[in-house]
Parts: C-alpha cells; sequence; structure tokens
C-alpha cells in the first residue's frame, strides 16, 4: 500500500487494505453485487478472481451466499451501497449472518449525504439504527484514511460479524500513520473544557472539527472525539468527557433516531445524565442534491454544531 | 434397487417417523407435516448417500446438507439422534426452554445440522456459499439442499438458483418437499409454483420430478443428478404432508399440529400395522 495520507478516495483504502489481506490470509473473499466498479474493488478481482464473487443484483442473496461460505471456513467482506446492504438485506445479514454467529463482514457505501445524486432511495440514513439492533455486532464508520485503514485490519480478525460504513469517494486524512486505533475506542482529536462534540463518519468528524475551531475563535473550548465505532460504544470515554465539560453535542450523518447520538445518550441517560443535542438527521427521508446542499438542507454542518454547543453552554 | 435395500431402508424411514411423531408428541405440538414428508428423502440421504461421520460432525470433507425448511428439524432430529450425534434422549427435549434441539434447524445447538435455517428462502443462499465454498477449497463433496414448496414463493430462492448455474454449481443437489400443501391451504391455492420444474429448468438447473416416497426413485435421482458436472440438480419430490402420521396426513392443518402423548402413540401404533403388512 502507498501512504495512507496519499489516498484520494477511501474506497481505495478498502481495495488496497483488502488486497493486502487476501495476500495475507486465503481465506479473505469479498462479494459484490454488481457495484464492484462502483466500490473500486476491480484490482482484487483482477489479482483474486477466484476470490471475488459478484452476485449481480441479489443482495439478500449476496449475504447468504457469504453466510454459507463463512460457515465452510472463510471470512467474507460483502459490500454494496449502505442502503441495500442494511434495509435490503437485514433479515439475510440478521439470521443468516449473525443469528447463526458466522463472521460476514458487511460493507455499506456511500453512507447519508455522500448518496448524492442517487438520491432520497439510495441514501442510507437509517442504516447505523438499523445495524445497532442486532445483538453483538460491531458498527463502525470510519472517519480517515489511517483509521479506516487499522479499523479494517481489526474487522478481519474480529471473530464475528462488523457492519461497516464506507465512504467511496473523496478521503480525509487526520491521523498519523502511528496513530493508535482500536476498535471500540474512540480517540480524542482534541482536548476541551467547556463543551464535547462526539462525532463519527468522514462527513461529520470533518465538520466537528472545523466547529471547534469556531468556537475555539470564540472562545469556547471544545473537545472533539471521533466515535469510529458506534457499537460496542466506547462508554468510558463518553462518560469522562460528559463529566469533564457537562455538554456533549452528537455529529452523525445519518438518522437521529437510534444511531450514534442514540447510543451516547443511552449511556448518559442512565450513567451519567448529561444535557446534550444530537446534531443529525431529524426523521427524514433522503434527496438529491450536491453533498453541500444536502449538508445544508439537513442540518448537517459545522455551525449546527456550533450553535447546539453555544445552547448547552448557556443552559449551563 | 435391490429389495432388500429397499426393505431396509423403508424400515428405517418408517423408525425415524416413529421418532418423530414420539418425538413432536411429548412435547404436544409441533410442525409434523412438514416434517414427516420429508423423511424419506433424509432416510435415503442419511443412510444411503451422504458420506459423514457422526463422530465428526464437522469433517471438512463430509457431504454436507441444509434443511432450508427448517421447521423440519424434528425429522432431522430423529435421523441425528439415530446415527448417534446426540443421545436419543435429547428428542423428548424439542422445544423446551435451553434445549439443543429448537424448532428450526440451529447449527450452533445441534450436533450435525450444517447451517441454521428458519427464515424461509435463506438456506438456498447458505447452500450455494457451502457449494462453492467447498469448491474454492477443492473439497470434493456434495452439497444437498432441501426446500419446501410453500417456501418456493420467496424470492430469495430464485436469487440462489441464479446464482447456483451461473457459478456452474454441479454438486449441488436439491429437493423441493412438493406436498402441495402451505400454512393458508393447498399451495395451488395460496400461490400456485408450477410450472416447477419448468421453472427450475429456466434457471438452468438440471431438474427430475420423481415420486418422494419411493426411497428406490429418491436414490436413483441422487444418481442421476451425481451424474451432471456443471449444472446444479433440483430433484422435484412429489410427497404427501404428514405422509405416516394418520390423524394428521393430507391434510392442510398437519402444518402445525396439536397432539398429545397418547396419541402419538396411537399413531406410531398404526404405523407399525402398516410395517407388519
Amino acid at each position: 500500500m502507498k501512504a495512507l495520507n496519499e489516498y484520494t478516495d477511501m474506497r481505495a483504502v478498502y481495495a488496497d487494505t483488502l488486497i493486502e489481506l487476501a495476500g495475507e490470509d486465503e481465506r479473505v473473499v469479498a462479494l459484490d453485487a454488481d457495484l464492484i466498479a462502483a466500490n473500486g474493488t476491480a484490482e482484487f478481482r483482477r489479482l483474486y478472481p477466484q476470490r471475488m464473487i459478484n452476485v449481480g443484483v441479489a443482495e439478500a442473496n449476496m449475504v447468504g451466499v457469504a453466510a454459507g461460505l463463512s460457515s465452510r471456513g472463510f471470512i467474507p467482506f460483502a459490500s454494496t451501497f449502505g442502503c441495500f446492504a442494511t434495509r435490503r438485506a437485514f433479515d439475510q445479514f440478521f439470521l443468516s449472518a449473525n443469528y447463526a454467529r458466522r463472521q460476514v463482514k458487511l460493507i455499506g457505501t456511500d453512507p447519508g449525504v455522500t448518496a448524492q445524486f442517487n438520491g432520497g432511495t439510495h441514501m442510507p440514513f437509517c442504516d447505523m439504527s438499523l445495524m445497532r439492533v442486532i445483538p453483538d455486532l460491531v458498527v463502525v464508520d470510519a472517519a480517515d484514511t489511517v483509521s479506516l485503514y487499522k479499523l479494517l485490519r481489526q474487522v478481519y480478525a474480529h471473530p464475528g460479524c462488523v457492519y461497516m460504513r464506507m465512504h467511496r469517494k473523496g478521503a480525509m486524512t487526520i491521523y498519523e500513520e502511528d496513530q493508535e486505533v482500536t476498535l471500540g475506542k474512540g480517540i480524542v482529536i482534541s482536548d476541551g473544557s467547556d463543551v464535547t462534540l462526539i462525532a463519527s463518519g468522514m462527513v461529520m468528524v470533518a465538520e466537528a472539527i472545523k466547529a471547534e475551531q469556531l468556537l475555539s475563535a470564540e472562545g469556547i473550548s471544545a473537545a472533539v472525539i471521533d466515535m469510529h465505532t458506534i457499537k460496542p460504544l466506547d462508554e468510558e470515554l463518553v462518560g469522562t468527557y460528559a463529566k469533564k465539560t457537562r455538554a456533549v453535542v452528537t455529529c452523525e450523518n445519518a438518522q437521529r433516531i437510534g444511531g450514534l447520538g442514540s447510543a451516547v445518550s443511552e449511556y448518559l441517560s442512565e450513567s451519567c445524565p448529561t444535557r446534550m443535542r444530537r446534531v443529525g438527521v431529524h426523521d427524514e427521508f433522503g434527496e438529491v442534491g450536491t453533498q453541500q446542499y444536502l449538508q445544508e438542507r439537513f442540518g448537517l454542518t459545522a455551525e449546527k454544531i456550533v450553535s447546539a454547543a453555544k445552547e448547552l453552554i448557556a443552559l449551563k | 434397487m435391490e429389495a432388500q435395500e429397499r426393505a431396509a431402508l423403508e424400515d428405517k424411514a418408517r423408525t425415524i417417523r416413529k421418532m418423530t411423531i414420539d418425538e413432536i408428541g411429548y412435547l404436544g405440538v409441533g410442525h409434523i407435516g412438514g416434517a414427516m414428508s420429508v423423511i424419506d428423502i433424509l432416510t435415503v440421504l442419511y443412510y444411503k448417500v451422504m458420506k459423514i461421520d457422526a463422530e465428526n460432525p464437522s469433517w471438512e470433507e463430509r457431504d454436507k446438507l441444509v434443511v432450508s425448511k427448517g421447521h423440519a428439524g424434528p425429522a432431522v432430529y430423529a435421523v441425528l439422534a439415530d446415527k448417534g450425534y446426540f443421545p436419543q434422549s435429547w428428542l423428548h427435549t424439542l422445544n423446551i426452554g435451553g434445549t439443543n434441539l429448537p424448532s428450526h434447524c440451529d447449527m450452533n445447538r445441534t450436533p450435525g445440522i450444517d447451517f441454521t435455517t428458519g427464515s424461509l428462502g435463506q438456506g438456498t443462499s447458505a447452500a450455494m456459499g457451502i457449494a462453492l465454498g467447498d469448491r474454492m477449497k477443492d473439497i470434493d463433496a456434495y452439497t444437498y439442499l432441501i426446500i419446501g414448496d410453500g417456501e418456493s414463493q420467496e424470492g430469495q430462492v430464485w436469487e440462489a438458483a441464479m446464482f447456483a448455474a451461473h457459478y456452474r454449481l454441479g454438486k449441488m443437489i436439491a429437493f423441493t418437499d412438493f406436498n402441495k400443501m402451505q400454512i393458508d391451504g393447498e399451495v395451488a391455492a395460496v400461490m400456485g409454483i408450477e410450472d416447477i420444474m419448468g421453472k427450475w429448468s429456466g434457471f438452468g438447473w438440471h431438474v427430475q420430478r420423481i415420486d418422494g416416497h419411493d426411497v428406490g426413485q429418491i436414490s436413483d435421482a441422487i444418481a442421476a443428478a451425481q451424474q451432471e458436472q456443471e449444472r446444479p440438480s433440483m430433484i422435484i419430490c412429489d410427497t404427501i404432508k404428514g405422509k405416516g402420521f394418520f390423524p394428521g396426513e393430507g391434510k392442510v392443518g398437519s402444518h402445525s399440529m396439536a397432539f398429545d402423548y397418547a396419541r402419538a402413540q396411537e399413531a406410531i401404533a398404526q404405523l407399525e400395522q402398516e410395517g407388519s403388512r
């Protein structure tokens, strides 16, 4: 693999990591449902034609075949757009993969507003909510190239099923290559004392970092946490920062119902009641538009995070 | 099939039927209809065809069976108990809290079950994954699959059918337990599946249609299917729902039926009389 900060598409990090894993372990196989070109795994298919299984436009079958392959000892990575991965194949992933205790790594691409011109039909706003209710499932949304690479390697090693959201186009590198990244442990991007911004995924971690700078310019000290693993939630880190700042804003490129904001509030309301605001999609369907339009349309911006943070501070 | 072998298999099928009635009757309720209709298929597979080892249920090279109509679990459990995968006493724990024998097949609870099923249609895709996986590992084994007729209404069955033909899964041999009945009535009235041979044939499968209660025909059909190297095989088995459980035989209501243990013993006695004729 090239240096992680040289990647310009997250899907290329995914593809190169998968190729690296396949080279190390012959049990690694990839499946897709007619989106090999879109999901960037054509090079994997060229190198390992027998280990790339295109099922055609049949996501339910893809997840079932992956579960069957897992029962023969393979470690399948099955990718498709996040909407189809989670909505279309929910029962197959729930039963054939998770209930049957297989090891299916389900990769859902084009998270939230990044589906852009594919619009409401293709816009996964509820994938995280759907996945969080599956018992024992690990649910991940990486924000940068370094964490994506390091998390993918841990997803591979995890002895169970994983749902991983993944950006296809565009990339962001926040971390140095030696950054410690651990599945289930949030990363403190910047420390702060007045408010904590907990974000997941490339879109909203970027907005949270921007929000921290805007708040800082106004003399407000915000901590920023990259909560790449939504489930299991890093409750210890959430609790520590809730106590420290007594104000928490969650930031997610998804439905607020059942996602990151829900996970954080469920924990805090029982263990450390803390004033919160949840920046995310308010119980709406997606629609077409540029990412910038959609972020503004659904309130997924640094400005929204800033105003939520100020509201909380005013209430202290 | 030689008369002696036929008699032995028929006798074994009768034993499995009696065990299945006893197993469900002990609990007092269960999917007796769809369990009884697959027993001749299971008998030929487990006592003549499949390369398996009860001492080593996870043996890599074994033939695998996915019972996608997972509610036929009790019939499979009777076979597995008879083969020695677990003690026969387990059969009286069917569906009791904490049991290893749940209503629908569960690979993590029951030794000898190759895949977890219950949501109809899903076992088909998993079976294709198993067959493909064995081929990728150069394992010379067959993957057998049993689906229901009502189950054939599930779209996933046809996604998997298309997949198996495209990937030339020649070691995939499937059976449709065509007992003509589903929960809401006769299959033809609820959602007809004919022309079932034409459907599978159109999806690129080698297709045969037989009497699913004739052990000789089942055996011959499997042998013919094994000759197919390139195409997956479907054996449509005309069966009778509840076959051999006289209070429910040929009745729609036998899909899931309540009957007490005394009634089960009467039904078993009736089956024994049939065997002595």
